[in-house]
């Protein structure tokens, strides 16, 4: 990986613009939607380390997401546990459920690992959509209790801005640690070639099941924070969409980018934002940008963008000389 | 006794519309190694084309059958020309994203033109249901079976005796190899595009009078019909029709059975329990390569 130097720089930058934004940022609407963009970033991270980095395909991580989601809904709500006991339940029974369906699954690949997430996920949203004595069914789950440490309340706001971004910190820096380790060099060596690193003895189905656990932890963690930011969840928002929208950040933002996953994250939350001016034509615009990007950039847009930067950067070289 | 010749008759019924899908999908599969996520929005669209030609225009049956089917597989001609077609390095997850792209699009084309509102279409024959050991069997579920395996046996001709639809084979044996003995292997793939969005039409258009339609009826069919695709056996045509049929019986035995919440996650166990199993399929004769 990159040097020391270089990581901590990014780093500062990273934690001054977060928290320049914090504090400048008045507007409650405005703050919402970076809070978004930070939840959705836990998603995209996770799930980056499982496409970008072992090049596993998941269409189902939105159980994951749920799975957080409710656990800490059905544990803080229903038996009045506070939630930072059920976050640890919340990531406790994520890395259970990942280690029990990762096992067999995992031992697949390509589009067919493609369609055993995909029906996992479809599994555990039908869970949450029938089990309505624990869930709430099909029309949510209400009355998630606010967060709170001591006497400092997270509301939706400033405080649960900082709460998430911290959070998204974190995970950055997790994830960079697992990546600069042996372990990220044989993650890498996966996606290359899968019989090759096991030919020069890097046990692959541990180290996949390894970080699909580790994804699927911190897709539990941002269920956790989406649970009790919005206070009301419901099966749909941990749908097969939802997964398909996680996958398309990681892939739109760059793959194998820790950076891209971030942008990624922020352009699919802020997309419907904006698109929601169009009412209508918004589904439209919205599956026409997927193509699009796809077509043309399908390295994602931190990589299209930077080729174009730096094919442009060569042109004009040429005309000086 | 009585309940359960029902509900093997409504599986059968609904089974044989998975069938025409997986169908689709899995032929679309074995020629051109791509998985299409958009499938069940011409699913979708071949019920909306039916709505609007039959119902709504008042055409004859055949007409807006053979009119529907041309139109919507004129939409996946011309969804693999400007979408497929122009990826510069084709890989599974791009090709994933660019269909998942096409359904989103599709859904919103849909929504716009027919509406959100669901809609009904009436049975496609009037005569009276026939009673067989106690349970009602209507003419139109004989239809539907017998119209799909017609569907089904038709590519199977076209696969096996026709001059193209052997060059197909070849296409999706070896693409190269079928390219240096002269077969134009791109267009045979746009052909592949086309008979799979008309089977997905048709499937529609079967599935209109017996399911409430609306513009998001799509998705769950496609995925359906990816889960009977695999418990046969992606890429082979029969294993996929057996598979689809399989899943419709077991869904509403399941449904009627057990519970109706439990309906769509049945067709989710059984694909998980193929792929940990026999993840070449139930039917498949090859052993499956698992990537």
């Amino acid at each position: 990986m990159a040097e020391p130097k270089k990581i901590l720089i990014e780093h500062s930058i990273f934690l001054a613009v977060v928290t320049l934004c914090g504090f400048l940022i008045e507007n409650t609407y405005y703050l919402q939607i970076l809070t978004f963009i930070g939840i959705n970033t836990i998603l995209a991270l996770g799930l980056n380390m499982l496409m970008g980095y072992a090049g596993q395909v998941s269409l189902g991580h939105a159980a994951f997401y749920g799975i957080g989601a409710y656990t800490t809904a059905i544990l803080s709500t229903t038996f009045g546990l506070s939630p930072w006991i059920a976050l640890l339940c919340a990531v406790g029974l994520a890395l259970l459920i990942a280690f029990v369906v990762g096992l067999p699954t995992l031992k697949l690949s390509g589009y067919y690992l493609g369609m055993g997430t995909l029906g996992f996920g479809m599994i555990v949203n039908i869970i949450f959509r029938e089990w309505s004595s624990l869930t709430g069914g099909s029309s949510g789950f209400v009355g998630i209790p606010m967060l709170q440490i001591g006497s400092i309340f997270f509301e939706a706001g400033r405080s649960y801005f900082f709460l998430v971004w911290a959070a998204v910190f974190i995970a950055v820096v997790l994830c960079r640690r697992i990546l600069s380790s042996r372990m990220g060099r044989a993650l890498r060596s996966i996606h290359d070639g899968e019989s090759a690193s096991m030919a020069v003895g890097v046990n692959t189905h541990f180290l996949k099941l390894q970080i699909f656990m580790f994804s699927a932890a911190l897709g539990a963690v941002a269920g956790f924070l989406y649970a009790h930011f919005v206070m009301f969840i419901s099966p749909e928002s941990f749908g097969f969409m939802v997964s398909v929208k996680m996958v398309t950040m990681v892939v739109i933002g760059g793959m194998a980018s820790v950076w891209g996953a971030i942008l990624g994250a922020s352009l699919l939350t802020l997309l419907p934002e904006v698109l929601h001016s169009f009412q209508e034509y918004e589904m439209i615009i919205f599956g026409l940008i997927l193509m699009l990007v796809m077509i043309f950039m399908p390295q994602g847009l931190t990589r299209g963008l930077l080729d174009i930067y730096e094919h442009s950067y060569k042109k004009a070289g040429v005309k000086k000389f | 006794m009585q309940e359960i010749i029902q509900y093997l008759f409504s599986g059968i019924t609904t089974g044989s519309i998975y069938a025409v899908i997986a169908v689709g999908l899995s032929m679309l599969y074995s020629s051109t190694e791509l998985i299409n996520f958009s499938h069940g929005e011409f699913v979708m669209l071949g019920a909306m084309g039916i709505l609007t030609l039959w119902v709504n225009a008042a055409l004859p049956l055949p007409l807006a059958f053979l009119l529907t089917v041309v139109a919507v597989s004129c939409v996946g001609m011309i969804f693999e020309r400007l979408a497929i077609k122009t990826v510069k390095k084709p890989q599974p997850i791009t090709l994933v994203i660019i269909t998942v792209g096409a359904s989103i699009f599709l859904r919103g084309v849909a929504m716009i033109i027919w509406g959100k509102d669901p809609f009904s279409v009436p049975s496609f024959s009037s005569y009276e249901s026939i009673e067989i050991a106690g349970a009602a069997l209507v003419p139109q579920s004989l239809f539907i079976v017998f119209a799909a395996f017609i569907l089904a046996g038709a590519i199977h001709l076209f696969f096996k005796q026709t001059l193209t639809g052997k060059a197909m084979v070849a296409c999706a044996v070896n693409k190269k190899a079928a390219w240096l003995s002269g077969i134009p292997s791109e267009s045979m793939g746009v052909l592949a595009f086309i008979i799979s969005t008309g089977t997905g039409a048709a499937a529609g258009i079967f599935i209109a009078p017996i399911t409430m339609g609306s513009y998001d009826m799509g998705t769950m069919l496609g995925l359906k019909g990816f889960c009977a695709a695999m418990i046969g056996g992606l890429g082979s045509l029969w294993g996929a029709f057996a598979g689809g049929i399989l899943l419709g019986v077991l869904e509403s035995l399941g449904a009627g059975l057990i519970s109706s919440g439990l309906k769509d996650a049945i067709a989710f166990i059984l694909l998980l329990l193929i792929l940990y199993i026999c993840p070449g399929g139930l039917f498949s004769a090859k052993v499956a390569k698992r990537f």
